[in-house]
């Protein structure tokens, strides 16, 4: 049993490749027997073999650095201010019941049609794009917050009252850790909405990052650089929930 | 066996004899939308030190209810609840709770959960360690250590709920069906555990329980309840040999506690299911 529990398990990862690798020569295929045109998608092998010039020719490590750098500040934020936020509503009741539906609308709007009103306050510049991430993110965040702490098993925090705990080391010893993996799925999801807004206002701005590399290869219709530069988003992208998990497990540990 | 009819017992007259526990006159009540319901009416125990005390009534006699109480995680009750003379108002570090739901710390290992209350009353880190595992040790879970609650079984987590209650070292330790949610089987294997802790700590235990058996299988005395509200029927003296063990369930003393106890419980029982349909044909 222990060393089931304990080896760890490639297969998943493997299979992922293989399904990766898979849909590539899929795609090539389709391509070069003429059922996907070469003008929408283009060939992954040219794909594969623009990723050196891309990275040579765009300055990717500038780019990589600024959007991830965006993406950083947005996420610090939304974690710092969204989880505080969530607790202060979850010890509110009044303020909660108050505004609750408000949030949740919030977070279906689409804010990033609101950019021009961010560059007015902001300028064109990464903190626009920082805060307009940090905002769309903010909703699901506070939410999902909420939302853990409210559904804390009564038993735990019994166990805390039976040992005579302070309501301080109750919150920070049992409540606030047995939330933690409700609220790291407010992160995640909320990730996804600050990086979608991150990429995108990067895109219509033309400014910086990832999102402006898109943009300046599309123009340029360079569709194996474009999406070489799609990638590196997606890299970005999933290096965010790698540490987001790792930092789950370091927080929660034990599942 | 003795005569158990014969032991139906005034236990208000108790009043003078040395407690670690007595509950006296203890009257629970709630309001509710249809106005106040009466949950426990006029109790009183009285728990000797170092003896094992089942408290057994059909669902929704207000066992739990008096389990918050001397826990003190419900206040507001008229009467007294005393822990060696001193009126329980709120958590007390006499008392040590272990409950029916789960309730290890599902982020900590089983050590650390052991650890837990050692850790909040500031006990230095190598002292708090060295305690904990002798109380592993005691329930049986020795080479679990590291690892977490997910991993172990159902029967095991309340084990590391009962090695983290015990660690907290109180006078009285309390447990609401600590068991329920395991099979009989289980069951009994760890009343055998409960019985093996008792008799070495000598610890003064109260169990909140519905299962007859388990009560006969632990229990120095048994304190059946009514049906709502919840007063106290009978108290039963359980004359069984201790040191004890699963092995007593076999013997005729055992099924004839077990029948007695039963024929009180029954009538309960029968109001309290009766109660439930006429609420659903109600509703």
């Amino acid at each position: 049993m222990t060393t089931s529990f304990r080896r760890r398990d490639y297969r998943p990862a493997a299979l992922a490749w293989a399904s990766l690798i898979l849909v590539f020569c899929l795609v090539e295929a389709l391509i070069r027997t003429g059922v996907l045109s070469v003008y929408v998608v283009p060939l992954p092998s040219s794909i594969v073999a623009a990723i050196p010039r891309v990275v040579a020719e765009e300055s990717i490590g500038r780019r990589l650095l600024l959007t991830g750098g965006e993406a950083l500040g947005a996420s610090v934020l939304l974690i710092v201010v969204g989880t505080g936020l969530g607790i202060l509503l979850y010890r509110s009741r009044l303020v909660r019941a108050a505004t609750e539906n408000w949030i949740a609308a919030f977070a279906a709007a689409p804010l990033i049609l609101a950019y021009p009103l961010f560059l007015v306050i902001f300028g064109r510049n990464a903190l626009t794009i920082v805060m307009l991430g940090f905002l769309a993110g903010l909703a699901p965040m506070i939410l999902k917050t909420v939302e853990g702490l409210s559904i804390v098993r009564r038993s735990l925090l019994n166990v805390g009252r039976s040992f005579n705990l302070s309501e301080w080391d109750l919150f920070w010893k049992i409540h606030f850790p047995a939330a933690v993996p409700t609220i790291f799925t407010g992160i995640r999801l909320s990730l996804i909405f600050a990086l979608i807004n991150i990429f995108g206002l990067e895109f219509l701005i033309n400014f910086g990052g990832l999102g402006q590399l898109i943009n300046e290869l599309a123009e340029r219709y360079d569709l194996p650089g474009t999406y070489v530069a799609i990638g590196f988003v997606i890299l970005v992208s999933v290096c965010f929930f790698i540490v987001i998990e790792r930092l789950e497990r370091w927080l929660r540990p034990g599942g | 066996m003795r005569q158990v009819g014969a032991q139906l017992r005034d236990v208000t007259r108790q009043g003078t004899a040395n407690f670690a526990l007595e509950i006296k006159d203890l009257l629970m009540q709630f309001e509710t939308p249809q106005g106040p319901v009466v949950a426990v009416d006029r109790m009183s125990v009285g728990v000797e030190q170092g003896r094992f005390v089942s408290i057994i009534g059909p669902s929704g006699c207000g066992k739990s209810t008096v389990f918050n109480i001397v826990g003190g995680l419900l206040r507001g009750y008229q009467g007294d609840v005393t822990v060696a003379g001193t009126r329980m108002d709120g958590p007390h570090k006499d008392i040590g709770m272990v409950f029916q739901e789960e309730s290890t710390f599902p982020w900590r290992t089983v050590i650390d959960n052991v650890v837990f209350p050692l850790e909040v009353s500031g006990v230095p880190r190598a002292e708090r360690y060295d305690r904990a595992r002798s109380f592993i040790r005691m329930v049986g879970l020795e080479g679990f250590e590291q690892r977490f609650p997910a991993e172990l079984s159902g029967g095991m987590r309340q084990r590391v709920a009962i090695a983290r209650t015990l660690a907290f070292e109180p006078k009285i330790l309390l447990m609401d069906e600590p068991f329920a949610a395991l099979d009989e089987q289980t069951r009994l294997l760890l009343g055998d555990h409960i019985l093996k802790i008792q008799q070495e700590l000598r610890q003064t235990t109260v169990l909140i329980t519905h299962n007859i058996t388990e009560a006969v299988q632990l229990s120095d005395k048994i304190v059946i309840m009514t049906y709502r509200p919840g007063r106290l029927k009978r108290v039963l003296d359980i004359d069984l040999p201790r040191p004890r063990t699963s092995e007593v369930v076999g013997s005729p003393e055992f099924g004839a506690y077990v029948a007695e106890i039963w024929k009180d419980l029954r009538e309960e029982a029968s109001r309290g299911m009766q109660d439930a349909e006429a609420r659903s044909r109600s509703s």
